[in-house]
């Protein structure tokens, strides 16, 4: 079985790190990183910009509606992602619309992303 | 609730500091007094060091130290009030509503009024720039007095004065407390947001022997600026500010050699400059130019990421930069800014045609460094080295700091050199 781990943290507290710091808590990521990674367990990793560069479409509304700022409400649940390549994040908003088209319902949130590592992983 | 994750207290000191413009925000709200929310919060940061390490931390450090604050600080309140005349009905009335309000959990957005006045009260009109700065470095960062005293080479007891006249101002200023309207909010923004654009100039404009103290006045910027974006998503001039922060950050650890030189944008090592950062600048910039609703940080924000764009110095886009500069021209007519606009057009049009373009500046610009260390460039670029030899003389006059000074010495020692 494959697993997906979601990380929460508080902007506010990861923000006010110093660099030292910062890079002091990647450096110990790393080591279990690099563990799983020997293992073949570990899939893609990817580090998300602040919440403050992301875009919300909302399908429910025809035209989507396009929102600054990240997805917020607690009705709806987290139930999947994709990673897409984009020269721009107009781009993006029209992906994302096309996979609006197949599913009309809830939103996309999209984020760019800070720094990705293609991982290697096969589920069985 | 489990035992604090980190061994050592760093942890504590991250989540109060990440807090405190939160909390002490939402104090002042209910305190109506600078010193009085600063007190209890103080108080409430004393009671986390005695609690959090013993009880783990809460899960929401701002609202719980709002909550002890206000306890804590309400006995401060009454001693007060045996000295003092009892307050008008109405703010008490209003103690009792914010109270009711505060035993749920509490998330950004209930804070964004709070935060928003408690920064438009430190960049008040009736404070000079310094003051506004020292203020919002105490009060909403944090910094202590011997932080800031260093930054700004005054003696603690010069700056302790600053701030209490500047508190004395601000109390005299009366600033309202209900939820601004739309154009007032938009005045506030505007002016807030200047005032995070000048904290970070102050560091980014540090010499070499005030830059250790004063590395942490453009962090400090840069969270107030992301937090203020995050509280108003939707407003194009605060991703723009955002942006343009970040991406002139990225650059930090490029901008000076080891003996403290100053290296010029196209002679940095550009490996140097932070992919991370630059990234989210990139994404805000991207983001705000969707709204189509120009203003002078996206504009700024946009030269700094054609910058960032060129992977080398030769691959920057000059003829794009030159034209920006000019919307920026239009936006803010100001010498300073057609002097920019010269250094485009010098890469795009030649040394001669940006020669032209700075002289009608001469009278205006006569005081500033700049003007003469470009003007001495130009001229050097264009092999007159005897004028070059003067405008570099009398840039070196005007010089700012000592790594300018370094700066231009170097190309008067060329010229000799040359001779």
């Amino acid at each position: 079985m494959l697993y997906a781990i979601f990380c929460y943290q508080d902007e506010n507290i990861t923000g006010s790190w110093t660099r030292e710091q910062d890079d002091a808590v990647l450096g110990k990521l790393a080591v279990v990183q690099q563990k799983l990674s020997k293992e073949g367990r570990l899939g893609p990793v990817a580090r998300l910009l602040p919440t403050t560069t992301a875009t919300t479409l909302r399908k429910d509304h025809d035209p989507p509606l396009v929102l600054d700022g990240p997805f917020a409400e607690t009705k709806e649940q987290l139930l999947g992602f994709y990673i897409v390549n984009c020269g721009s994040l107009d781009e993006a908003l029209d992906i994302a619309r096309d996979l609006g088209r197949a599913n009309p319902y809830g939103s996309y949130e999209i984020r760019p992303i800070a720094t990705f590592h293609d991982g290697k992983v096969s589920s069985g | 609730m489990g035992k604090c994750p980190v061994a050592d207290l760093t942890w504590i000191d991250v989540a109060l500091t990440a807090a405190r413009p939160r909390a002490v925000a939402a104090l002042l709200r209910f305190f109506r007094n600078l010193d009085a929310a600063e007190e209890a919060f103080q108080e409430a940061c004393l009671r986390a060091l005695k609690t959090w390490p013993e009880k783990g931390p809460p899960r929401d450090p701002a609202a719980w130290l709002i909550f002890v604050g206000r306890n804590t600080g309400r006995d401060v309140a009454r001693r007060q009030r045996k000295q003092q005349p009892l307050p008008a009905e109405e703010s008490i009335s209003n103690l009792e509503d914010a109270e009711a309000s505060l035993a749920e959990r509490l998330d950004d957005q209930h804070y964004r009024y709070d935060i928003l006045r408690l920064l438009f009260i430190c960049c008040h009109p009736d404070l000079p720039a310094t003051q506004q700065i020292a203020l919002a470095l105490r009060i909403v960062s944090g910094l202590s007095v011997q932080q800031i005293a260093r930054a700004f080479l005054v003696n603690e007891t010069t700056l302790e004065q600053r701030i209490t006249r500047a508190k004395r101002t601000i109390a005299e200023a009366h600033v309202p407390f209900e939820a601004p309207g739309p154009e007032e909010r938009a005045a506030r923004l505007t002016a807030v947001a200047a005032m995070v654009y000048l904290v970070f100039n102050e560091g980014y404009s540090a010499s070499d022997a005030t830059a250790t103290a004063r590395a942490p006045l453009c962090e400090e910027a840069i969270r107030l600026a992301r937090l203020l974006l995050r509280l108003f998503p939707g407003e194009p001039e605060m991703m723009g500010l955002t942006a343009l922060l970040v991406l002139q950050h990225a650059r930090s650890a490029a901008r000076f050699d080891a003996e403290g030189a100053i290296v010029l944008l196209e002679d940095q090592d550009r490996s140097t400059w932070n992919g991370e950062l630059i990234a989210e600048g990139l994404a805000l910039i991207d983001k705000a130019m969707r709204h189509r609703q120009p203003g002078p940080y996206q504009v700024q924000a946009a030269i700094a990421a054609l910058h960032a764009r060129a992977a080398r110095a030769q691959d920057t886009d000059w003829a794009e930069i030159e034209l920006l500069y000019a919307t920026l021209e239009q936006m803010r007519p100001s010498p300073v800014i057609t002097l920019n606009r010269a250094v485009a057009v010098s890469k795009t049009r030649g040394a001669q045609a940006a020669l032209e373009m700075i002289e009608p500046l001469a009278p205006r610009l006569f005081g500033y460094f700049h003007f003469h260390g470009l003007k001495g460039a130009l001229l050097m670029q264009l092999g007159r080295a005897e004028e070059a030899r003067e405008a570099f003389t009398q840039a070196i006059a005007l010089a700012n700091t000592t790594a300018e000074a370094a700066h231009i010495r170097m190309h008067l020692d060329r010229l000799a050199r040359d001779r």
